[in-house]
């Protein structure tokens, strides 16, 4: 119905995707909703839609082509800035409040340079459009993080970290993550009014699927840079955490989507500059 | 000036409550204007204020036991009231499991409604809960600002589509616009539109149905299938926190709300259940 309505209408796009249920698609953006301007940059491979903060910290959304049922791109690359908050708005027109039993599918258009953004959401036989302006493109930060000079990495299950994000003491401008091959392994601190808080996890944990550390590291992130990325710890099963040589940080989460499908977020930030991070 | 109403079924006092609280969840004051045969809660804004305009009315037998009422004088036995209904609904709440409620108008200091709840307490004695609402009464010269708005002469009138999407949708827009376009035409079609300077998102109803209205009902409307292009859309631009206000307030599942779009100068609703009907014209906003 939909399909043959607009399939003569599709040759005018660069990108059109469908899929069946737009929370998909919604859930994971909301995984990285911390400012109201994202750039979206879609490739034969899928979305990567990206948002920034303060040139310190970054977050990266990836949808793969595989998540839609129809995904046609007529170029290599297309790259367009876009008001985040509105456009998850439209994603969730039909109430952002998750009721299994309502599907809704979603139709996304984008003619090229300089056109909308254009969405076609349907549940229950009504229909939605929407037209979201673009805008020029950023340039996005390049953290220049590579494998090779990764120091130290954990992969642990989300379930342990879920509490220590959430219950991180707001008063501390600081994060500290200290990541060793020796005790105490893992560890998060804050340094907040109260005092300090410390919590720890054994290499032999149940929650440890991996641990790849060669050299003990230290390292400080400001809090209201991370503070975001609990988000995106809240719907993962998965987490990864990475430090290299300069004391960058890599998370990275494996998501599930409703339809059991995985899609990945991952957030880069640097070191807090007032520490001496040490190699 | 006398009024005294007694509701003895339980049903009679949910349903009270429920129209009294479905006016709360539009206005903060009101005119209460008591006939021998009728209530009414009627709100008729000023211009600047936006100009809404609210028409409810209750047959007082199908809720009261007992009704009796003494207007201002022989020739105009009514009586009119400007009351806060918020007040009201939250006295009737304590009724929810009462043997009978009592409205009557009385004077402490000042004049007010009082309601007595009669509530059962579980062993032989009476618990009686009396609330004293401020209430102004609102002198005869004042009466005709409060007369029965004119149905209008709606270009298209369709019954609305399921509450729970366009709720839905309304709330959302709201986040992005003041404003909020209603079209509709005589082929079953709804939309509602919203634009700013970033985004356009319009969402399409089908299938609705379009009533056809007796001469009786109002000023002649002229047929359908003589004048107007059926695919032809009406289109009236309301301020939206007051459409989702009127959305929001649904709370009892009315017969069927039919919403008559005379274009671009209001949205008139209207809806009946269980022969309470309610009325609430909502006018343009200038651009």
């Amino acid at each position: 119905m939909l399909s043959t309505q607009h399939s003569d209408d599709d040759d005018q796009y660069m990108l059109v995707a469908r899929l069946d249920n737009v929370r998909n698609v919604s859930t994971i953006l909301k995984a990285i909703h911390f400012k109201d301007t994202a750039t979206v940059f879609a490739s034969p491979m899928g979305l990567k839609i990206t948002v920034e903060d303060a040139k310190c910290v970054q977050a990266n959304a990836f949808i793969q082509e595989a998540i839609f049922h129809h995904y046609v791109i007529k170029e290599e690359q297309l790259a367009f800035k876009i008001n985040l908050t509105v456009l998850l708005e439209c994603l969730t027109i039909f109430g952002s409040s998750s009721m299994p039993s309502a599907n809704t599918s979603l139709k996304m258009c984008y003619a090229g340079y300089g056109c909308p953004l254009v969405l076609m959401l349907e549940e229950e036989g009504v229909l939605t459009d929407c037209n979201i302006k673009t805008l020029e493109p950023d340039d996005v930060l390049d953290f220049d993080f590579c494998s090779s000079n990764v120091i130290n990495k954990i992969i642990m299950k989300s379930e342990c970290l879920k509490e220590v994000f959430s219950e991180l003491d707001v008063t501390s401008d600081i994060l500290q993550i200290l990541m060793s091959p020796d005790q105490p392994f893992l560890q998060f601190s804050t340094f907040g009014n109260a005092g300090s808080t410390h919590s720890s996890f054994p290499r032999d944990s149940e929650m440890v699927e991996s641990f790849q550390c060669s050299q003990t590291q230290t390292n400080r992130y400001k809090i209201s840079l991370l503070k975001p990325s609990v988000k995106a710890l809240a719907l993962s099963t998965r987490i990864s955490i990475r430090t290299d040589d300069r004391g960058f940080l890599s998370l990275q989460y494996m998501i599930q989507t409703e339809d059991g499908q995985i899609c990945f977020v991952e957030y880069y930030c640097s070191p807090d500059e007032e520490v001496d991070h040490n190699g | 000036m006398k009024f005294r109403g007694k509701i003895v079924d339980t049903n009679c006092i949910h349903h009270f409550s429920n129209v009294v609280s479905t006016i709360s969840k539009l206005v903060k004051t009101c005119i209460m204007r008591i006939t021998e045969d009728k209530v009414f809660f009627i709100l008729s804004e000023r211009v600047n204020d936006g100009g809404a305009q609210i028409w409810c009315e209750l047959p007082q037998s199908h809720f009261f036991d007992e009704y009796g009422m003494e207007g201002v004088s022989a020739e105009s036995n009514e009586i009119y009231l400007e009351v806060a209904p918020d007040l009201l609904i939250r006295s009737l709440r304590t009724a929810h499991s009462a043997k009978w409620v009592k409205i009557k108008l009385t004077k402490k200091n000042f004049p007010c409604l009082t309601i007595e709840v009669d509530l059962p307490s579980g062993s032989i004695h009476q618990r009686l809960v009396v609330h004293d609402i401020p209430v102004s009464v609102v002198a005869r010269k004042h009466w005709p600002d409060f007369t029965e708005p004119e149905m209008p002469r709606f270009d298209v009138s369709i019954a609305m589509p399921q509450m729970r999407l366009l709720k839905n949708v309304v709330d959302k827009m709201k986040n992005l616009s003041n404003y909020v376009a209603l079209s509709a035409n005589n082929s079953g079609e709804m939309k509602v539109s919203v634009e700013t300077d970033m985004a356009s998102i319009s969402t399409h109803f089908q299938n609705l149905f379009n009533p056809s209205w007796n001469k009786d009902d109002g000023p002649a409307q002229p047929p359908v299938s003589q004048e107007r292009d059926p695919h032809e859309f009406a289109t009236s631009r309301v301020d939206i926190r007051r459409f989702a206000q009127f959305l929001n307030s649904q709370q009892v599942n009315p017969d069927r709300v039919i919403c008559n779009v005379v274009h671009h100068r209001m949205l008139h609703f209207f809806l009946l259940h269980d022969d309470v009907s309610l009325q609430y014209f909502l006018p343009v906003v200038s651009r």
